[in-house]
């Protein structure tokens, strides 16, 4: 229907949900172009991987009244991305393959949506100061691993501070959108930390990977995959010794296929093939473009509603299954209130006399964390740092001095904790947020320091 | 062609198209037709084109947060449904004159304690199945208790603790338990009117005549064997063995389905080669899981919908927004019928269009048959608010399941949607409903 009245305006559709009042609205909605505005020139979004779900992450938002984005990717565009991740070419003169994808990404938004600023960030995300996350409004998530996925909600609940009373301290929830998908399946969420379940709450929601039991690959393989995988976990190292495999290496994989093969050959099993190495050794799960663009549309339309407040939001996990039929669902979840990463973090009791280096190998026997080699942070201050080794020495002396002194002689504080933490038998790396609190230390003393200092 | 201009001519084409489909009676070029933001008159006449030419069809819309997908076609057969989860076919439960010589050949009380470990489940249970009929007048456990005995009689023939083909075989007991012969799906498939082969049969009807055929009698109740056996702990010798037994069964049903499919292509006047041996093979192997989806056509839902069902939504507490938006996303064509616009359309006169929908939705529901039931008027005013304005987001997710069904509905593989996929962006609780 032709609009004949009205004047044409770019943003005719989308001023229609963020300019008018409604009643399923978000609790702070103040429609106005004022807001419209406010997005278009403020707000800051920040969209995690430009991927299958990034390119279509970073077009929705672009389309969706957004102009100031943020994306970051360590990786670079290979051929097999091309099904799906539509943004990159490789036809006629144009050769993406090879190219960091936040950077191609960045740019042919830019050249199609005008007046987009899409700022690239070829890097991995641990590398980012935890300021450079604190800038954005949202972080949108398009990850494709659970160790990622728990770094940035790591980071993104580290700036959730609490008052006295255990409520959550508005000005420092930093929302995440995050989004999934594997083949005809996938989930979006809203992450609220200190409200809704963060990534760590639920972290049950994923099943344990598929391992199969050392004796099938050593004495009893019946298929191909057991025997690939002898020869990528046990032969490698018999043969190689210390030097590590890298799926990404073609001389890599040739040895792993070629060993597999002759392993098939000795026991009689059929089916060993170079693409089903790949598959198995790198666990590639098939990607297809509809998920993708089903889920991070799901993802966008979140990031807008949050924003702006035009709408009431997802609470707060949607789940979607496409190939048989077509199944959509909505589960709340509730935060599990002793959360190590969202909640107000685990209460530790000091004396005032305990330095920092006891304090680092009692964390090491804490029972809720067993957290070895840490590094600790107090607000902006790195109190001790395990690496690099220059950082290290400079923070060496602090070791010998009470923690209570170099966290400024506080009653209680919130301290970062980084370092390698042991869950359910498995090693992965940690931030964790630690609530401090001095025994005997009372306001008098406090006072007579602040004085004196 | 270059991209750009190749793109240029697909846009200017299907323009073309679209007013030659709604217009005429052309012979359709077209396998599929991916039909979007139509109002309810062009959908209506599209779909009865699009039947009549045997043209698959999916609807879509985008209106606000709101918006719906549906699929259109008299029939769609599928071999390769390719479910999520099926149960792998074993025969447990009525293994064939070879599976039980191969068992026999395998004594679970062998000495070495390595050996014991490693006979597969597959042995067990069918040797154990043997030994609960003989001393059972020749049943299958069948009751809670019986279930129970049978596991502890697995259970019983275990050595230590940490033997796991005997821990497969106890958790696999329930396969032995299980009804022999065909699922009541694929008995109804093969009761259809359309098992019947004539000269006009599809190749997937001719091959369930077949397999009807098998069913009653060298299957003896049972589909052709899958052929294929899950891993479990074995040594490799018993498992490539048990292998080969299986497949070889799969393999000799598959010849004799082959042998019926011809005769029938024969009797039916058509070439015996006609179907391919690869697409025979294929069916037996998906005999189980077959899946035959049947479409109403659209005004057909329209004009009589599942009263029960639409009534039954509207009160579901949680859900009554998905089904409120189907009903104004239809009221909203009948307002334009009336007032020439979409309410909400323009700024002006919110008030009263809001007034004017509320009435067309409630008239429509009556004529609908659901009098009594009411929409909830926090909805009609989104309604109003979203004044058919097409958000990308929205777009995209609905482009992303339309797309996602039309890539099913072409490639015959996995299960398209039964149903109108309506969608709530307010809060997600989108619905499929078959009305």
């Amino acid at each position: 229907m032709a609009d004949l009245e009205a004047p044409q305006s770019k943003t005719r559709d989308l001023d229609k949900l963020l300019l008018r009042a409604g009643n399923l609205v978000g609790p702070d909605f103040y429609p106005g172009a004022e807001l419209r505005d406010d997005i278009r020139d403020y707000v800051r979004i920040l969209v995690v991987g430009a991927g299958g779900l990034g390119c279509e992450l970073l077009k929705d938002l672009a389309l969706s009244g957004f102009r100031n984005l943020d994306v970051i990717d360590m990786d670079r565009i290979e051929v097999t991305n091309l099904n799906r991740q539509f943004l990159f070419r490789q036809i006629l003169l144009l050769e993406d393959v090879g190219k960091p994808k936040a950077e191609v990404a960045a740019k042919r938004v830019m050249e199609r949506v005008s007046g987009v600023e899409i700022v690239p960030h070829f890097s991995r995300i641990e590398d980012k100061e935890l300021d450079f996350y604190n800038d954005f409004n949202i972080i949108a998530l398009g990850l494709d691993s659970i160790e990622a996925r728990r770094y940035i909600n790591g980071v993104a609940c580290g700036f959730l501070e609490y008052d006295e009373d255990d409520t959550p301290r508005r000005e420092t929830i930093k929302p995440m959108v995050d989004g999934g998908t594997e083949g005809f399946k996938g989930h979006a969420r809203v992450i609220v930390p200190g409200v809704t379940p963060c990534f760590e709450c639920t972290i049950w929601l994923f099943p344990p990977q598929v391992k199969f039991p050392l004796c099938t690959l050593a004495e009893t393989p019946r298929n191909a995959a057991h025997c690939i995988e002898y020869a990528h976990l046990i032969k490698w190292h018999e043969v190689h010794g210390g030097k590590s495999f890298d799926p990404d290496e073609p001389e890599h994989m040739k040895w792993v296929y070629d060993e597999a093969i002759k392993r098939a050959e000795l026991f009689g099993i059929p089916g060993v093939t170079y693409s089903l190495t790949q598959g198995v050794v790198k666990n590639i799960i098939p990607a297809i473009a509809s998920t993708n663009a089903i889920i991070s549309a799901a993802c966008a339309l979140e990031t807008l509603k949050i924003v702006s407040g035009c709408s009431k939001t997802l609470a707060n996990y949607l789940t979607y299954n496409g190939g048989e039929g077509l199944h959509t669902k909505v589960t709340e979840f509730v935060r599990d209130q002793d959360c190590l990463v969202c909640g107000p973090g685990i209460l530790i009791e000091l004396d005032t006399s305990i330095t920092l280096q006891k304090f680092i190998d009692m964390l090491e026997e804490h029972p809720k964390l067993l957290l070895s080699k840490a590094s600790v942070k107090h607000g902006k201050d790195s109190l001790y740092m395990q690496a690099p080794p220059v950082l290290e020495e400079m923070h060496r002396p602090n070791l010998s001095k009470p923690l209570y002194d170099l966290m400024g002689r506080v009653q209680k504080d919130t301290v970062h904790v980084f370092g390698t933490g042991l869950k359910n038998e498995e090693k992965h790396s940690s931030l964790t947020k630690l609530r401090v609190v001095f025994k005997g230390a009372d306001g008098v003393t406090d006072m007579d320091t602040a004085i004196g200092a | 062609m270059d991209p750009k201009s190749s793109l240029e001519t697909l846009e200017t084409t299907s323009w073309w198209m679209r007013g030659v489909l709604v217009n005429q009676k052309p012979s359709l070029l077209f396998t599929l037709v991916i039909a979007t933001q139509l109002v309810e008159d062009s959908v209506v006449k599209l779909d009865r084109i699009c039947r009549e030419a045997n043209v698959k069809l999916v609807f879509v819309r985008s209106y606000g947060l709101a918006g719906f997908v549906r699929v259109s076609v008299k029939e769609h057969t599928i071999i390769d449904s390719k479910p999520d989860h099926f149960l792998d076919d074993l025969r447990l439960n009525n293994p064939w004159p070879e599976l039980k010589s191969f068992v026999e050949t395998i004594d679970l009380n062998v000495s070495d304690a390595v050996a014991h470990k490693h006979i597969p489940y597959v042995v067990i249970l069918v040797k154990m199945a043997d030994e609960w009929t003989q001393s059972h007048s020749g049943n299958l456990p069948s009751t809670r208790e019986e279930k129970k005995a049978f596991k502890d009689l697995v259970k019983s023939k275990m050595i230590s603790m940490d033997e796991d083909n005997y821990k497969e075989a106890i958790e696999a007991a329930f396969k032995v338990f299980a009804p022999r012969g065909i699922s009541s799906e694929i008995q109804q498939i093969s009761n259809d009117t359309c098992a019947e082969p004539s000269s006009n049969s599809s190749d997937f009807w001719v091959m369930v005549a077949a397999l009807k055929e098998f069913v009653s009698n060298e299957g003896d109740g049972e589909a052709p064997l899958e052929g294929s056996i899950p891993d479990m702990t074995s040594s490799t010798e018993h498992y490539i063995n048990l292998q080969k037994i299986y497949l070889a069964k799969a393999e000799s049903d598959f010849l004799v389905m082959e042998e019926r499919v011809k005769n029938i292509l024969k009797k039916i006047g058509r070439d015996p080669n006609s179907i391919s041996k690869p697409t025979i093979k294929s069916f037996c192997k998906n005999a189980r899981k077959l899946k035959v989806c049947r479409y109403r056509m659209v005004e057909d839902e329209f004009s009589n919908p599942s009263v029960t069902e639409i009534q039954k939504r509207l009160a579901d507490e949680d859900y009554s927004g998905a089904m409120g938006f189907y009903i104004l996303l239809r009221a909203v064509d009948r307002f334009t019928a009336n007032y020439n616009k979409f309410p909400g359309q323009f700024d002006g006169g919110m008030d009263e269009d809001i007034s004017r929908l509320k009435t067309t939705a409630l008239s429509l529901l009556t004529d609908l048959g659901c009098n009594g039931s009411v929409l909830p008027d926090d909805l009609i005013n989104e309604m109003c608010r979203f004044g058919a304005s097409e958000l990308h987001v929205v777009a995209a997710f609905l482009g992303g399941i339309a797309s996602q069904e039309a890539i099913k509905l072409v490639t015959k593989q996995f299960v398209p949607m039964l149903g109108t996929y309506i969608f709530n962006g307010i809060d997600h609780k989108s619905q499929l409903l078959t009305l």
